[in-house]
């Protein structure tokens, strides 16, 4: 039991690392902009896409950097040439041109890579196992991503906090015309932001790429549980999507690992009344409905505490 | 008179054209060409392909060209509709599908609706590799035949081998949370405990059909389990990662699989140094030692760039074009009457035939392992240049295979 727990845990926290890196981009650029980026989970699939591509080509670690890089400039050209001429129309017009471009680029990359599972694979210099726990393995690779993802979260909570970046940033965050008065150029910052985050959604993907399953339906497999995460966590609020991500993240892992039911709970249903709707919800075990979990937990959220964990404004 | 020949060298082309194009057997391949399922449909795709441009060189079925028509359904029984019903409004006859029960289940009534309420532009399904015993047993139909054995009879032929491997104390189930999938559990634990009782099944997993991308959190419920061997029956991406994240992991258990020589599986088996410990059943494998068969694995190899998974499809073209042939058409109901009780011989050698009661396709089949290769000259054929190749354990002859059916076969 201690060994599934320890496990477990380890899973949870990498899952819920990785919806970080996702998650913080797309709740940075939602309270400047006021606009949720439908096409986020897109930018990290176009992060895995050109990390597989860059890694056939000039190798995994050029690519780790590279990629990311080329995501980013796609994200500053998507504000520069896109949202910034649509942001006039208001936030309608803004949040169709991302709805539009989750789909165009989800056929774009379908377009050149075709539609099956690419052959991504973890680097030879972390394809051993790193330690033992009871006997299980745990991957190098899985510990790097770890690493990767804490070194991210870290970097970021410094520029954010404690440098005079993070203090225009923050300051347009919420006063943007006081910013633009005082002679900066709002326009750049918000370019620079969404690079950023698009960016980071890009290092996602090249990260979870060997890992998971790098392929044209993976934005739209995870697409879902940003949302969850960052209302969730509440809108805007970088600390309530880190706390929202790990615990997301150790939800589905720690459901997985139940086998309770109602029946295992109530005993079972008297067999007289037959097969029937009650019985198979009865049957039903939590590791069953872990997929559905996150779900249950955005209605109850957006029912009793609709601007999030650690949101400040109710939208 | 030049008039009329001019006329004629400009309109004959044309004419002789159409007839051309009306004249070709069209297939409608519907299956997952996008999505969780696309590795395995891409795969079938490109076998179908092969084998019709196999038949086309040797003069196509009865002069008629076999073409096959790419439909993606996305795995999803809905899509699968649309797409049978764009198949009917291009005239085509002929439907094959192979990926998910629930897919199957959904083309089964379609096709026995449509059939019924439009005579003369009837439809035969062609089922490859849906293996739900339901679509043979309550809700069969005449329209629908089917190549693959069903699960059934694959559990029937897996737990008989498990029966006399008396290392196997504690059993864990993981399958898709389909219909096929729950047959698959429900089978097992029933064989089982009729089989071998003393057996302890130590955890029973549904989980959704090809949405995972991580087993791990599975893998380590498997390990806290203590179990010595799994069963299940998962395909297509399910299989491959889950062996992978069982790779990871370092899970050391025996595997009774349906499907594991699929795409990814074989290098995930290697990678986890199970050596001989991962079996599936199939009717029929690489390194059978039938000569023909592996003739035609050695042609296939070189052309597709891929290991033949689907010997089955091959027994259904070839058997297509033998059930034409007899009927002297290409006319589906006449197709269809004489694809039963058929007798044929399969790939891999042995008589198999399509019982008349359900259009179930009886034939041998084998259980192997994937493992070293000891002897190169009888068994040459490795996967994913792993350098690993499957290996006969066993083999179920026709006349074993034979489950009585439910079906109340309805005839037109």
């Amino acid at each position: 039991m201690l060994e599934l727990i320890v496990i477990s845990t380890l899973n949870g926290v990498l899952f819920g690392m990785l919806l970080f890196l996702l998650s913080s981009g797309l709740t940075v650029i939602f309270s400047m902009m006021g606009v949720l980026n439908f096409a986020h989970a897109s930018f990290y699939m176009l992060g895995a896409f050109f990390g597989y591509q860059l890694t056939k080509w000039i190798g995994f670690w050029p690519a780790l950097v590279l990629a990311p890089l080329l995501v980013g400039a796609v994200g500053m050209a998507v504000e520069r040439y896109g949202l910034r001429n649509t942001h006039k129309h208001g936030h309608v017009a803004e949040l169709l041109l991302t709805f539009g471009l989750a789909f165009a680029i989800e056929e774009i990359v379908s377009m050149i890579w075709g539609k099956s599972p690419m052959d991504y694979r973890i680097p030879a210099a972390l394809d051993f196992p790193a330690f033992t726990v009871f006997s299980t393995n745990y991957p190098a690779y899985k510990i790097f991503m770890l690493v990767v993802s804490v070194a991210i979260f870290v970097a970021l909570l410094i520029v954010l906090k404690r440098t005079r970046v993070g203090l225009i940033v923050q300051a347009a965050l919420t006063h943007p015309s006081m910013v633009g008065h005082l002679g900066h150029n709002v326009g750049r910052v918000f370019m620079v932001v969404f690079g950023v985050g698009s960016a980071l959604a890009g290092l996602a993907g090249v990260i979870a790429g060997p890992s998971l399953v790098t392929q044209s339906d993976m934005a739209g497999l995870l697409g879902p549980i940003l949302f969850v995460v960052i209302v969730f966590g509440g809108l805007g609020s970088l600390p309530g999507a880190f706390i929202a991500s790990l615990l997301i993240g150790l939800i589905q892992t720690f459901a997985v690992a139940l086998n309770g039911s109602l029946a295992s709970a109530f005993g079972p249903l008297d067999p007289s009344l037959g097969p029937s709707v009650l019985t198979d919800i009865w049957n039903v075990t939590i590791a069953q409905i872990a997929p559905i979990l996150p779900y249950v937990l955005l209605v109850l959220i957006l029912i009793f505490r609709p601007m999030g964990l650690l949101g400040t404004r109710e939208t | 008179m030049r008039k009329i020949i001019m006329s004629a060298a400009v309109t004959l082309p044309f004419v002789f054209g159409v007839a051309h194009a009306q004249d070709s057997v069209k297939i409608g391949y519907i299956d997952p060409l996008s999505g969780g399922g696309a590795s395995v449909g891409e795969g079938g795709l490109k076998t179908f392909q092969y084998l019709a441009d196999e038949l086309n060189a040797k003069g196509g079925i009865l002069g008629h060209k076999v073409e096959i028509v790419p439909m993606d359904n996305k795995t999803n029984p809905q899509e699968s509709l649309v797409q049978a019903q764009k198949a009917v409004d291009a005239g085509i006859h002929y439907i094959t599908q192979g990926n998910g029960s629930s897919v199957g289940a959904a083309l089964e009534d379609f096709v026995t609706k449509n059939n019924g309420r439009n005579p003369g532009k009837e439809v035969l399904y062609f089922n490859y590799a849906a293996v739900d015993p339901s679509m043979t047993n309550e809700k069969c139909s005449y329209w629908h035949f089917r190549w693959d054995a069903n699960s059934d009879i694959k559990m029937e032929a897996l737990t008989n081998y498990m029966k006399g491997e008396q290392s196997i104390k504690k059993v864990y189930l993981i399958n898709q949370d389909y219909s096929f999938g729950q047959s698959v559990r429900t089978e097992a634990r029933k064989m089982l405990a009729a089989k071998r009782p003393d057996i302890q099944i130590v955890g029973d997993e549904l989980h959704p059909l090809l949405k995972i991308t991580d087993f791990s959190p599975y893998i380590a419920k498997i390990k806290a389990s203590g179990a010595d061997s799994v069963v299940t029956g998962n395909w297509g991406q399910d299989i491959a990662l889950l062996l992978k994240a069982a790779a990871d992991a370092g899970l050391k258990v025996n595997w009774y699989t349906y499907y594991a020589g699929g795409a990814g599986g074989p290098t995930a088996i290697k990678q986890t140094g199970l050596d001989h410990q991962v079996f599936q059943i199939t009717e029929g494998f690489p390194n059978s030692g039938n000569k023909a068969a592996m003739e035609f694995e050695k042609d296939f190899r070189a052309k597709v760039n891929l290991s033949l998974w689907y010997p089955r499809a091959v027994n259904e073209m070839r058997m297509f074009k033998a059930a034409a042939e007899k009927a002297n058409s290409i006319d589906p109901v006449k197709v269809a009457a004489a694809l039963e009780d058929m007798k044929f011989e399969v790939l891999d050698g042995g008589e198999g035939f399509m019982r008349k009661d359900d259009h179930q396709f009886f034939q041998p089949i084998y259980i192997s392992s994937f493992g070293t290769m000891t002897d190169k000259d009888k068994e040459p054929f490795d996967e994913e240049n792993t350098g690993w190749g499957w290996h006969l354990v066993s083999k179920i002859d026709t006349a074993q295979t034979m489950l009585p059916t439910t079906c109340n076969m309805k005839r037109p």
